[in-house]
């Protein structure tokens, strides 16, 4: 079998076996939150025999152990299992599957991550590798503070700050970025701009300054010196000698800063209105909803750990000394 | 007894060399450090100073009140007063101390756990410990830290106390990853063999060996955990859930009046009272991060000829 | 001081005041938005015209909610059910009962007996004619042992429902209720269609004037205008979206830029900003809501009547309306009971920050220097720990220390409200004496969160508000009702210092009614059906 093969297996069966730990972890702090779902969704006017009575239709009053496995064997099934909410007052079960209320918000979610991630993974490739090139010049030194400034803003400040400018003042952008699937592709756009550019700006620097490190890194190296000496173009060396080696370091950040995208943006969610997943997660965790709660959770860490084993996989595939081991 | 004197003697002068050596190079070190690290440096300390000194140089008390809410900028007030009628300029120099002080004791409490257990797994690699603290380790960071942050505040309520241990133990697991790769690459070397082979303590492979080395990627790493230390609890306090009032700190006097922005056309003090802390916080996060940038320059031999 | 407001009143009338400077003036004088003509007069608009889309953002919602009416708890269903449904009773925007699906009501002279006419010939959107059925279902749907529903306890006294003919429906009272047809107003109570001996909510089908196409909980709710509504004159958009906007800084940027037209609730800190963007109006008025401080009078210290005279004197009521409120309230007098109340007790005298006062019931109570805890957060009320502070500030001025502890926003609602000694607390207030009485302050309620059951003063309110409750009387009524103001004023356990305005800023585009309720926000939440774009 092939070695790159095997170890894919058995990041594999690692990422099982922490998917595992992450579902002991949520189960165990859920269970800790003070309140339970009657409570939190009928807030003050809870009445303790009402709320009882919702207790036991929701089966919150079995031990843990056997909620957590009769979940489990709900999630081995592929069933995420049904949300608290919706249930009705009296008789009527209007309660949605958890997938049903992640599916449209994720979507939205991967809309705004992907759109996003086409503008940034170009710009900090495109600043990384520029910079490099003309590493220590006037434009190198102005896009490393201009982007060190930018990672140092908090993300509601760049929020705000964008809002000012583009609805506020030059009304190019609406600062509602309330979208929802059946709108073109075009309206898309447009509504989710400032959004997208918040965490563009946000995420850029992080990839940007990898890649240029990365490249510069190799510039030491014997075979780039090699290189020098035939008198190839500096154009030429760092993108055909320096960058194909580069990849290993850039793919992680990039993974990194893409799992970030997906699961990190709650306060571009709140300040835009954007009906991602990330409110639904809060949503979800004020009301104790906790099916909800899983069901998120887990995609995240699958998301996660997915995105890393790829990151990883081109690592090894872009790395002959890797792909070919001794 | 002539040669354990001359022994003695030869320490001291070497121990003299060591410490003039050590002021020399950080002195040869500050006059090459580029503007914008100096400048870093310079923000830095100031803050620092600011945050020691607040009840000196703050003209009112944290918390105390005056009649009037929302007075203009002026002699009294001289960024005016916030919505209970506290004096700003006050509550941003006690802001100082309380998000500085808060971001500071979180690095620093999730340096010593995820580096202590980062060395441990090194030095135990591939055994059952390195095994299951990777495993919980990777567990944690799969969750978003945010949401994870926000469940632990609920569970076990917030105040600044739980607020620093919850973002320390987050925290703790990427510090972990770093110190346990970078420690690994050392554990490996000859010398730590040589080193445990001659008998040495574990402990004293681990402070005279490992720590040594693998120190300039951790301190680098330590300005930018607080960074983002700095920049979580901000967001937190976005949100609501990070410190609370009456304490001053600058993510919640963002949020407070963070409306107050778009009004800029109509009423320029009022929109740059929200902004005032945003600097705060944007401003010693860039002097830490230009701090950092270049000192990983310089311990990281890049070549720097061109 | 009724002369000062009546002078205030003309002035702004006549313009020679702004509604700031008058809302600041009446503000100082501790005067009440009495019913709420005023502040809307200034901007009464030409007559309705009909079409466009109304955008509404909306200050709540949650990702949990649905249309089940007996879980709804926010002001974004509380929209939704007004702009698809009907109730059987209404109330108008000036405060009084009107019949909405109901054509008629009438009480039995014990006001034991309530018979409701059904209006003939209504539709659901689904075509089907609404029948005594559907009555009947909606309101049992409430009740029963296995419901769930947040106004299972409101609808208690009901001890039985029948229908009588076609368009007739009885209720039995278990002890007679003179307010029951205001009951029936409730925005959990819609009537909605019954289907196989059920109440059939889910597909969200009313009588009301817009027709839901869309909703996405926690998101958004769209409608279109139904166009065989039976309500003469109302409903005049042709389409509505609500979008649920948490975020106060979200809700004003998307006013300010124009991507919504009515935004229902306005941080009190931004008006004075708002007033001066040149496309909006603000809407005021005075409401039902209000902030307090619940003393539970069976722990010591507050078992000390002359210990909490002595805290209701130190509470310095105009800098809270002033700084929490930023003047966007009314000073309250210790009692529940709103000045749009009619039955507001106006002749009481307001009760003011006394120090000399406070020190010699402090004295007289032998608890100098007592130190209390006043447990706090955000979630009873916006400003809820700053205001804490202030009450700390002004009470230390007296001898008393009072420390703040902040108290944990998930579950306080469970866990401190009625339970810890003294904590932050609100009520949004109901539409009338007895509800409002009866669910806070009567002796067996579970929410009596003051726990004030024992004493001669106790024995008499709750008798008051008991033979109140069945005087049809208009007249003597209000004289019961004033004297259990005047009893929970000097002797309850709650300190109520302040009711908030409800605050919304609009789009000059919207016109509508002069009388603006101040049941809920948005006109007691039915914009969509009673406003218009001019």
């Amino acid at each position: 079998m092939h070695p790159i093969f095997l170890t894919i297996m058995k990041r594999l069966g690692l990422s099982v076996l922490t998917l595992f730990i992450v579902s002991v972890i949520i189960f165990s702090t859920v269970e800790f939150l003070p309140g339970d779902f009657g409570q939190a969704i009928l807030g003050q006017a809870a009445l303790p025999d009402t709320v009882a009575a919702f207790r036991r239709e929701l089966g919150l009053d079995l031990p843990l152990h056997v909620r957590y496995f009769d979940w489990m064997g709900g999630v081995l099934t592929g069933d995420l299992g049904t949300s608290f909410s919706g249930r009705g007052t009296q008789g009527l079960d209007n309660s949605r599957p958890v997938i049903d209320l992640i599916a449209p918000r994720l979507s939205n979610t991967l809309f705004l991550a992907s759109f996003t991630a086409l503008i940034a993974i170009p710009l900090s490739l495109f600043l990384g590798i520029t910079t490099a090139l003309y590493r220590n010049s006037i434009y190198d030194r102005t896009v490393n503070t201009i982007t060190l400034t930018t990672i140092s803003f908090p993300e509601f400040f760049v929020a705000y700050l964008l809002v000012l400018i583009f609805a506020s003042f030059y009304k190019v952008f609406p600062s509602l970025a309330n979208i929802s699937p059946d709108m073109p592709l075009g309206e898309l756009i447009y509504r989710s701009a400032l959004p997208a550019l918040t965490l563009t700006l946000v995420i850029v620097a992080h990839m940007m300054r990898m890649t240029r490190a990365a490249i510069i890194n190799l510039l030491a190296n014997p075979y780039i010196e090699m290189a020098e000496f035939k008198g190839l173009s500096r154009v030429r060396i760092i993108l055909h000698h320096a960058l194909p080696n580069a990849w290993a370091p850039i793919v992680n950040v990039i993974a990194m800063n893409l799992a970030y995208l997906v699961v990190g943006v709650v306060i571009v969610e709140v300040v835009f209105v954007y009906p991602g997943i990330g409110q639904l997660m809060i949503d979800a965790v004020t009301a104790r909803d906790i099916p909800v709660i899983q069901g998120c959770v887990m995609f995240f860490a699958v998301t996660y750990i997915l995105l890393n084993l790829f990151a990883d996989i081109i690592s090894i595939i872009t790395n002959p000394r890797l792909l070919h081991p001794r | 007894m002539m040669s354990t004197d001359n022994r003695s003697t030869a320490a001291e002068v070497s121990q003299i060399k060591a410490r003039r050596s050590l002021m020399e190079n950080m002195l040869r070190g500050l006059r090459q450090a580029p503007p914008t690290a100096l400048f870093g440096m310079a923000v830095i300390f100031l803050y620092l100073m600011i945050a020691i000194f607040a009840p000196l140089i703050a003209p009112y008390g944290e918390s105390e009140v005056f009649p009037d809410a929302y007075a203009p900028w002026g002699e009294k007030f001289l960024l005016g007063t916030d919505q209970l009628g506290r004096d700003i300029h006050t509550r941003l120099i006690y802001g100082a101390r309380n998000t500085i002080g808060i971001a500071i004791a979180t690095t620093v409490l999730s340096f010593l756990i995820g580096g202590s257990l980062g060395l441990l797994a090194a030095i135990n690699h591939s055994g059952w410990l390195d095994q299951l603290l990777s495993r919980i380790v990777d567990a944690i960071m799969a969750i978003p830290s945010l949401v994870f942050a926000l469940m632990l505040l609920a569970v076990f309520g917030t105040n600044a106390f739980n607020l620093i241990i919850i973002i320390a133990v987050i925290d703790a697991t990427r510090v972990f990853r770093l110190t346990r790769a970078v420690a690994l690459n050392i554990v490996v070397m000859d010398y730590v063999e040589v080193a445990k082979l001659r008998g040495e303590k574990m402990g004293w492979i681990m402070r005279k060996e490992i720590l040594p080395n693998i120190t300039p990627p951790l301190v680098a790493e330590f300005g930018l955990r607080f960074c983002f230390v700095f920049l979580t609890i901000a967001g937190l306090s976005f949100l609501g859930v990070g410190i609370q009032p009456p304490t001053a700190d600058w993510g919640s006097m963002v949020r407070e009046n963070a409306g107050l922005i778009q009004f800029a056309e109509y009423d320029i003090t009022a929109a740059l009272t929200p902004l005032l802390p945003a600097c705060a916080i944007a401003l010693l996060a860039v002097a830490v991060n230009f701090v950092v940038d270049w000192f990983l320059h310089k311990t990281s031999g890049l070549r720097d000829e061109q | 001081m009724m002369q000062d407001i009546n002078k205030l009143e003309q002035m702004y009338k006549a313009g020679a005041i702004s509604r700031r400077e008058f809302m600041k003036r009446s503000a100082a004088i501790g005067m009440v938005l009495a019913g709420s003509g005023i502040m809307a007069a200034g901007s009464a608009q030409a007559a309705p015209k009909k079409g466009g889309r109304l955008r509404q953002g909306i200050g709540n919602g949650a990702t949990t909610d649905s249309l089940d009416p007996g879980t709804h708890n926010q002001g974004f269903t509380h929209n939704l059910v007004c702009s698809y449904a009907n109730s059987l009773t209404e109330v108008d925007g000036e405060g009084n009962l009107i019949p909405e699906l109901a054509e008629s009501y009438e009480g039995s002279v014990d006001a034991k007996t309530w018979i409701f006419k059904l209006r003939k010939g209504i539709e659901f959107h689904n075509g089907k004619t609404l029948t005594t059925d559907d009555v009947l279902a909606s309101i049992n749907f409430h009740r029963g042992k296995n419901s769930k529903s947040v106004v299972k306890e409101l609808l208690n006294p009901i001890e039985s429902i029948r229908k009588d003919g076609n368009n007739t429906i009885v209720f039995e009272l278990k002890s007679g209720s003179a307010d029951f047809p205001f009951l029936m107003s409730d925005y959990h109570i819609p009537i909605l269609p019954e289907k196989d001996g059920r109440l059939d909510w889910a597909a969200g089908i009313g009588t009301g004037g817009y027709i839901l196409q869309n909703y996405e909980p926690g998101v958004r709710a769209e409608f279109k205008r139904n166009p065989n509504y039976w309500k003469p004159g109302r409903a005049h958009f042709d389409e509505v979206e609500n979008i649920a906007i948490l975020d106060a800084t979200a809700r004003q940027n998307a006013i300010m830029n124009g991507d919504v037209d009515v935004i229902n609730t306005v941080d009190p800190k931004i008006v004075h900003l708002l007033t001066r963007v040149p496309n909006l109006k603000i809407l005021e008025v005075a409401g039902l809501l209000h902030y307090t401080f619940p003393m539970r009078v069976n722990v010591k210290p507050f078992d000390n009547p002359d210990l909490r005279m002595a805290i209701k004197l130190s509470v310095n009521r105009q800098e809270m309306v002033k700084k929490i409120l930023s003047g966007h309230g009314t000073l309250g007098n210790d009692h529940p009971i709103s000045a749009s109340n009619r039955h507001h007790a106006s002749n009481l005298p307001q009760r003011a920050y006394d120090p000399e006062k406070a020190k010699y019931f402090l004295k007289k109570s032998g608890m100098e220097g007592v130190n209390l805890q006043l447990s706090a957060s955000d979630v009873a009320f916006a400003g809820a720990v700053d205001a804490a502070l202030l009450l700390k500030a002004s009470a230390a001025k007296i001898g008393v220390n009072i420390d703040v502890v902040q108290e944990p926003k998930d579950g306080y609602w469970s866990n401190v409200w009625n339970k810890k000694p003294w904590c932050t607390a609100r009520s949004r207030g109901r539409a009338t004496t007895d509800w409002m009485l009866s669910l806070l302050y009567i002796r067996d309620q579970k929410w009596n969160d003051t726990a004030w059951r024992e004493g001669p003063e106790v024995d008499r309110f709750n008798e008051l508000v008991e033979i109140a409750r069945t005087e049809l009387d208009e007249a003597k009524r209000k004289a019961l009702y004033v004297e259990a103001q005047t009893i929970l004023h000097n002797h309850g356990g709650a300190v109520i210092p302040m009711f908030a305005n409800h605050i919304m800023a609009l789009s000059k585009k919207i016109g509508h009614d002069k009388a603006i309720s101040g049941n809920a926000e948005s006109d007691g939440n039915k914009s969509a059906e009673r406003w218009w774009f001019v």
